[in-house]
């Protein structure tokens, strides 16, 4: 199975997914992430899905369950780099992803968490 | 083997009456269009035509069938790209069998020739018609593509600030793909903002609300913001009667109104010099 890693970069969090997403990866990022937040204790989680082509309901709804547990630890999460005919898919499932902000790009992304505090 | 002796005799009469018979179906063939082509290019077109019938008649070679074929096909396109109807278009292959048989009509053992004659006459005709509609179908298809095209731009109204004028009628098919236009521009451009201007778009429904509202989410996906403009005061009422909620989307009547609260999301002001 293979790990996405995770960055701290001041105080957030960069999670770049770059590969196929399985279920279990995704649950082991889930996982992972929980550990890295108290470990750290950062205040924003930036999650780059430029390189995810392919979503089913499962990986949507765990964005939005990645969401809640950073909300736990006092996080905010957004996520960047979102393409078109994901974003469609998404929408054609019926998941708006409540609870997790969006932005066009990883920069864009650093200045909402960066406006926040 | 009779059926292709009595092809092959016929052939032959065909073959030495040929400028009798394409003369006089030329002759009906123009009567038939009333003048929309001149006698010296319908008499081109059907000598051709002639001549593969007398080659198919005479079963000489097997490309024959397949080269009348297309030049049936050929033919029938040029019709209805010029506005012939159906029935003209059948109407010219179908005179050739009046051209012949009042050359036959008076020679009694000819029967099972022109019967025979008769017969790959009439599927040529019905050749052409399909053909006819096949073409028609093309371009109809082609235009309502051009349409499509034409009908959606994506403008760009200020740095990270863009704009879809909507005009005409909302399908489902249109819906989609100005979705993907916009998603594609926000994209590209590094656009947060959009406005979507319905100003030219004459009915609102449940549908299409329901499409706006799938672009306002996808694009809030991206982490672009989404403003409706161009609400007229008949589709103001019309929503309003139809219980349609667009709930915390930004709606504006005029692109105005929008473009001044996407600046102003986007901390841009516009002060008088």
């Amino acid at each position: 199975m293979e790990r996405v890693p995770i960055l701290k970069i001041g105080p957030t969090l960069f999670v770049s997914i770059q590969i196929d997403l399985q279920d279990e990866s995704v649950l082991a990022l889930q996982e992972d992430l929980a550990e890295r937040l108290v470990a750290t204790g950062a205040h924003g989680v930036i999650i780059d899905i430029t390189a995810v082509e392919i979503v089913d309901s499962f990986i949507g709804r765990m964005l939005t369950v990645i969401g809640s547990i950073s909300r736990l630890f006092d996080a905010e999460t957004v996520i960047v780099g979102m393409r078109p005919a994901v974003a469609i898919t998404l929408t054609e499932l019926g998941l708006s992803l409540s609870g997790v902000r969006t932005a066009l790009n990883a920069e864009k992304g650093l200045e909402i968490l960066n406006g926040k505090s | 083997m009779e059926v292709g002796a009595t092809r092959g005799r016929m052939a032959v009469y065909l073959r030495d009456n040929q400028d009798k018979v394409i003369g006089r179906w030329s002759e009906l063939v123009v009567a038939g269009v009333r003048g929309r082509t001149s006698y010296d290019e319908v008499q081109r077109e059907l000598s051709e035509i002639y001549a593969l019938v007398v080659r198919v008649l005479a079963d000489a070679d097997e490309h024959a069938a397949g080269e009348l074929r297309a030049t049936l096909d050929e033919l029938s396109r040029t019709r209805a790209r010029d506005g012939f109807t159906p029935s003209e278009t059948a109407q010219a292959v179908f005179s050739l069998k009046e051209a012949v048989y009042e050359l036959v009509a008076d020679s009694a053992d000819l029967v099972p020739e022109y019967l025979a004659f008769s017969r790959l006459v009439d599927d040529l005709g019905l050749r052409t018609f399909e053909a006819y509609s096949a073409a028609r179908e093309q371009i109809i298809s082609d235009q309502s593509t051009a349409m499509m095209e034409l009908s959606t731009p994506v403008v760009r109204l200020w740095d990270g600030i863009i704009a879809v004028p909507l005009v005409g009628t909302l399908d489902s098919a249109r819906t989609q793909l100005v979705m993907e236009k916009l998603l594609d521009e926000l994209v590209t451009a590094g656009a947060s903002h959009a406005v979507i201007d319905i100003t030219g778009v004459a009915t609102v429904d449940t549908e299409v609300a329901q499409h706006l509202l799938k672009t306002v989410s996808a694009a809030r996906l991206l982490g672009a913001e989404c403003t409706i403009s161009g609400i007229r005061p008949q589709v103001a009422q019309t929503i309003v009667s139809l219980g349609i909620e667009f709930g915390d989307i930004a709606t504006k009547a005029t692109l105005a109104d929008a473009l001044a609260l996407a600046l102003r999301q986007a901390g841009l002001k516009v002060v008088p010099q």
